[in-house]
């Protein structure tokens, strides 16, 4: 589904990303780790083009995102983001949030996508705060309504840019909920996670990144038991 | 001392025809000038280098000149370049157009550079196209923030309105000084005009601060 070939970023004279390959297959869910400063949200703003790589490929289902004869807006509709700061648009209420993209950008028919926004919003548990303003929500509400908004599009991919990072402890829990739920589902996922407990209980896959390189890649029982380089055996000392 | 404000009673309906005069005038200024700020605005945060440049060069001059001179421009040095007798109106509303667009631009790039990037990015990432986004997403939230400048401009545009007397539009102003003329007397007139040109501005600031609070109370973000 997705294939990155050799894809490298830099910042100026800063390399971030250093010839990073790999695929994601269909319905797979992935864990990028690492840490921070690695390149790991870098890398999952490459995919849909939040950030111009400097030099490699990304293909997305056959498609060449490098290649400019597709528009990009159109390659990102099937694209999910999820960002950790949320960015729902606080001059809308919730279901406008969940409807804006669908019918602006895809021309999808009112009424239809206000009983597509409901029945996300059922399903990540807030359907009666679809007439409030993003301002009267909790942080993990947020994130949820957040999630909802980039399924209304419909993706085939779902990206998530540590989705738990800026909650309260006590909300982590609701918002990682909603992604085992969408993991289930058969959702193809890349998250960008310091949640270890997700990684190791979802994920298909663990990329771990350090210095903009791809040390190591493998199954979460094996990553997390037995690491085959010592950066990654160094860095699951420090957190777990 | 001798004030007699019945002198200028008979010259009232003459003085208050202005009013129109002058709000007929600022509010073509101010549209146009907001179209053109909002263009500008556009050009100054565009990636496209030249019209960055473009828009600042605008912006440097109109806002590095004085704008009599400008009146004067339009009023008096374009017909001679052109032979195109441009009315004293049409010159006016050009003229006071094209600076406050370059006031107006500024206000309008520091709103939407003030707006969260953050926004840009997820209306991107959901595949809305950059045109439709910056008019849905981010130009609403930048209007109000730069709604109480905005307001501001406006007031400054209404008192520096009067300097078109200069080209005899028939502006408050000028309809003061000419009762003046006629009467020999212009405290009275002057006094008169002034009290209107403080109503309008007074009116205007309640205006801007009911706005104000109206959009705090429905949006609360």
């Amino acid at each position: 589904m997705i294939k990155v070939e050799n894809l490298t970023k830099k910042f100026g004279k800063n390399e971030v990303l250093c010839g990073i390959s790999t695929e994601i297959a269909k319905g797979e869910v992935v864990s990028i780790i690492g840490p921070s400063g690695s390149g790991k949200s870098t890398f999952l703003r490459c995919i849909n083009f939040l950030e111009t790589p400097t030099s490699g490929r990304i293909m997305i289902e056959g498609h060449d995102m490098t290649d400019s004869k597709i528009p990009i807006h159109k390659m990102r509709q099937q694209i999910g983001m999820v960002f950790q700061h949320f960015h729902l648009f606080p001059h809308l209420t919730v279901l406008e949030n969940l409807t804006y993209a669908p019918m602006k950008a895809k021309g999808v028919k009112k009424q239809i996508a206000v009983e597509k926004a409901r029945e996300l919003l059922k399903r990540v548990g807030l359907l009666e705060k679809e007439t409030a303003y993003p301002s009267s929500l909790s942080g993990g509400q947020k994130q949820r309504v957040a999630i909802a908004r980039s399924l209304a599009m419909e993706p085939d991919l779902m990206l998530f840019d540590e989705p738990t990072s800026a909650l309260d402890p006590e909300m982590v829990k609701e918002v990682l909920d909603v992604m085992k739920d969408l993991a289930k589902s058969g959702m193809t996922m890349v998250v960008v996670t310091h949640e270890m407990g997700f990684a190791r209980e979802v994920a298909d896959r663990i990329l771990f990144l350090d210095h903009g390189v791809l040390l190591e890649e493998g199954k979460p029982a094996e990553f997390f038991t037995h690491p085959k380089t010592t950066r990654a055996k160094e860095f699951l000392d420090k957190i777990l | 001392m001798n004030l007699d404000f019945s002198t200028i009673t008979p010259y009232i309906p003459f003085m208050l025809e202005g009013i129109w005069v002058t709000i007929k005038f600022v509010s073509g200024a101010l549209v146009f000038g907001f179209i053109l700020g909002t263009l500008l605005a556009l050009c100054k945060i565009s990636s496209i280098k030249p019209l960055n440049w473009l828009a600042m060069v605008y912006t440097s001059i109109f806002r590095g000149t004085p704008l009599i001179l400008q009146l004067m421009f339009f009023y008096l040095a374009i017909p001679q370049l052109t032979g195109y007798d441009i009315s004293p109106f049409l010159s006016a509303v050009l003229a006071f157009g094209l600076n406050s667009a370059a006031y107006i631009s500024e206000i309008i790039r520091a709103g939407i550079q003030a707006v969260d990037k953050g926004q840009t990015e997820a209306a991107m990432a959901l595949g809305v196209p950059y045109n439709q986004l910056m008019r849905d997403i981010i130009l609403p939230q930048a209007l109000k923030n730069i709604l109480p400048a905005l307001m501001n401009e406006v007031i400054t545009l209404t008192k520096e309105s009067a300097l078109v007397s200069t080209i005899s539009v028939l502006d408050l102003m000028r309809r003061a000084q000419v009762v003046g003329a006629d009467l020999y007397r212009n405290f009275e007139p002057l006094l008169f005009v002034g009290f209107i040109y403080w109503v309008m501005v007074f009116g205007l600031s309640s205006i801007g601060r009911m706005i104000e609070r109206r959009l705090k109370v429905s949006d609360q973000s």
